[in-house]
């Protein structure tokens, strides 16, 4: 096939990506938009495939049906609330993909049309260095932030002394690496540059505690978009180069969204040891020497049936006890009763951007229900029972009252302005932060102690 | 004061410079405009590709700030289906003939590629489908 037509080609490709985002913009969309981008990688793989420097299939045949199979099982397989590190561990493979092409494309120039070995083009080394270090960055990071995520490691924030500065060394080390490879072009500075990139993805995730999640995936998502347009620099591929951007963007914006909404800098998220402290610091006191008023299930579903409007608020805590199911459950036989129901979303709640949408859509809640903050923070004041299931942090007015508060300026939802408050919580202890929440203690506040499912179960049971 | 004779020879003298001085300023002229469509049909690749890249992000920004809060997972787990499009390096490195260290390197992002294109897709359209309008 003739370059202008596989450039045409993958000019279609491209547009096809962007429609797939396109169509994201309603759940009605939506679905079409996955298929123009899967139109879109067809059109892709095919073009290359029948490029004439792709002569031998075996191989590739091989790579493709192995990794197809191995891409179908998983995400048949995966749970939805272990989303988020299904996504961390996808965004490695890219990573670790860029870096391999980059390696083919160090070793076998030729192939690419970016000069001979030991003579590659000066621009096209550049671009090879780029897309290498943030792939290898990306990987690494990613691994990180998938074992935080999976419970492998403690998502606690890793700190230790000197942190900062090793980091700004290996910064440094590998802009220096970067400079000694485009003017030498040697196999040992490549492979140096190499491994000190991913010593540095594995170190710049380290100290993120698993609360800040969100952020970093975003950021990951950001990277694996930015290695793959560098390895399109490096190839001279549009296709390569404007997906690259494309994805690039988009996690740079939700990486922006989940920022602020904790009311965070990126930097103050990259920087880490957040919530160091953790949630036992703070636990201690509290029940002790202050009243909270805590209930059973029947006292729940008493006054769940007798309101005239709930707000659901859901947080990590539905995700982690699988509650989302008995959740529906309970809220369709409120509906049944003539209550009006309806959920309210903080940016940040869970563990990626929309994780909460996806689980309460998996258990079937209708979209419209659902809410974002901005919509429905009005809408406390006028309601009879807010009810916060496992959400902490993003529900705690010291966000809006006091100054020296960790959380001070992070958007909440106003469910303090509700008649009552019911939370459902395992323990007193406060959330990532480390911040007590004094909602727990005032009058209209009733605590349900037990786990999120359950709670449900309990009150779905007291409600029949 | 002048005699018109030298004043005469002046003005013919002035008269071919401007002449010469115009000839100049036409050749000039196109080579300017040969040096103009020569940038207008490619400048250097790089500058090329920096346009697209540009544009490109321009395009992204404006397009995912559209996307609806609640389909912010699907968008992640399609973002990154997407970004396997590495995959187009991979076969190139993995598509000649006979067995090379490129050609090892080209399997294996191959593989890791194809892993996040179906599961990628997949994923995300098992999200959406839940996001359906339910009758």
């Amino acid at each position: 096939m003739g370059e202008s037509y596989s450039a045409f080609l993958y000019l279609i490709a491209s547009i096809c990506f962007i429609m797939a985002l396109k169509g994201l913009s309603s759940p009605d969309t939506a679905r079409h938009g996955n298929y123009f981008g899967i139109a879109g990688m067809v059109i892709a793989v095919l073009t290359t495939l029948a490029t004439p420097q792709v002569v031998s299939f075996w191989l590739i045949i091989a790579g493709l049906v192995i990794g197809g199979a191995v891409g179908t099982f998983i995400a048949r397989q995966i749970q939805m609330t272990a989303l988020p590190q299904l996504v961390a561990a996808f965004h490695s493979l890219v990573g670790l993909a860029a870096v391999c092409v980059a390696c083919a494309a160090f070793a076998a120039p030729e192939d690419y049309g970016i000069g001979v070995r030991g003579n590659i083009e000066g621009a096209s080394l550049v671009e090879m260095a780029l897309g290498l270090t943030i792939g290898a960055i990306t990987f690494t990071g990613s691994v990180v932030a998938f074992a935080k995520l999976q419970g492998l490691v403690s998502g606690a924030p890793l700190v230790f002394k000197g942190q900062h500065l090793l980091n700004a060394l290996l910064g440094a080390g590998l802009i220096l690496l970067i400079v000694l490879f485009v003017m030498t072009e040697a196999t040992p500075v490549f492979v140096l540059l190499v491994l000190l990139s991913l010593a540095f993805g594995f170190l710049l995730i380290l100290p993120i505690g698993g609360a800040d999640m969100p952020v970093v995936i975003s950021m990951l998502n950001s990277y694996s978009g930015w290695a793959a347009a560098g390895i399109g620099f490096t190839l001279s591929n549009s296709l390569l180069i404007i997906t690259g951007a494309l994805v690039g963007s988009s996690g740079a914006i939700l990486s922006y969204v989940m920022c602020k909404g904790m009311n965070r800098s990126i930097f103050n998220v990259i920087l880490g040891g957040f919530g160091t402290e953790g949630g036992a610091a703070a636990a201690g006191p509290g029940v002790g020497d202050r009243m909270v008023k805590s209930g059973s299930a029947e006292d729940a579903a008493f006054i769940l049936k007798n309101a005239g409007s709930v707000i659901i608020v859901p947080g990590y805590g539905m995700a982690v006890a699988q509650a989302q199911h008995s959740l529906k459950a309970m809220a369709d036989l409120l509906k049944k009763d003539g209550v009006k129901v309806s959920y309210a979303i903080h940016p940040v709640a869970g563990r990626m951007p929309g994780h909460m949408n996806v689980l309460l859509a998996e258990a079937n809640v209708p979209y419209d229900d659902v809410k974002e903050l901005d919509e429905i923070n009005r809408e406390f004041s006028s309601t009879d029972v807010a009810f916060v299931i496992g959400a902490n942090d993003v529900t705690n007015p010291a966000a809006k009252t006091d100054p020296s508060s960790a959380i001070y300026g992070m958007p909440i939802l106003d469910v303090e302005n509700a008649k009552t408050v019911l939370f459902v919580k395992r323990s007193m202890a406060s959330g990532y932060a480390g911040v007590e929440n004094e909602l727990f203690f005032r009058d209209n506040t009733m605590m349900l102690f037990g786990d999120a499912k359950k709670m449900c179960d309990d009150i779905i049971k007291a409600l029949e | 004061m002048a005699d018109p004779a030298s004043l005469a020879q002046t003005a013919g003298e002035l008269a071919g410079n401007a002449h010469d001085l115009a000839q100049r300023l036409d050749a000039l002229a196109r080579q300017l405009t040969a040096v103009h469509t020569q940038a207008a049909h490619a400048g250097t690749p790089f500058v090329f590709e920096l346009t697209v890249f540009a544009l490109a992000v321009f395009v992204g920004y404006y397009v995912v700030w559209r996307v609806t809060p609640a389909l912010h997972s699907p968008l992640m787990s399609v973002t990154n289906a997407v970004s396997s499009v590495i995959i187009v390096g991979a076969l190139i490195a993995a598509g000649p003939p006979g067995i090379s260290f490129a050609k090892i390197m080209g399997f294996i992002a191959v593989t890791l590629a194809a892993v996040n294109i179906f599961g990628g897709f997949i994923v995300t359209q098992r999200m959406l489908q839940m996001f359906q309008r339910k009758k």
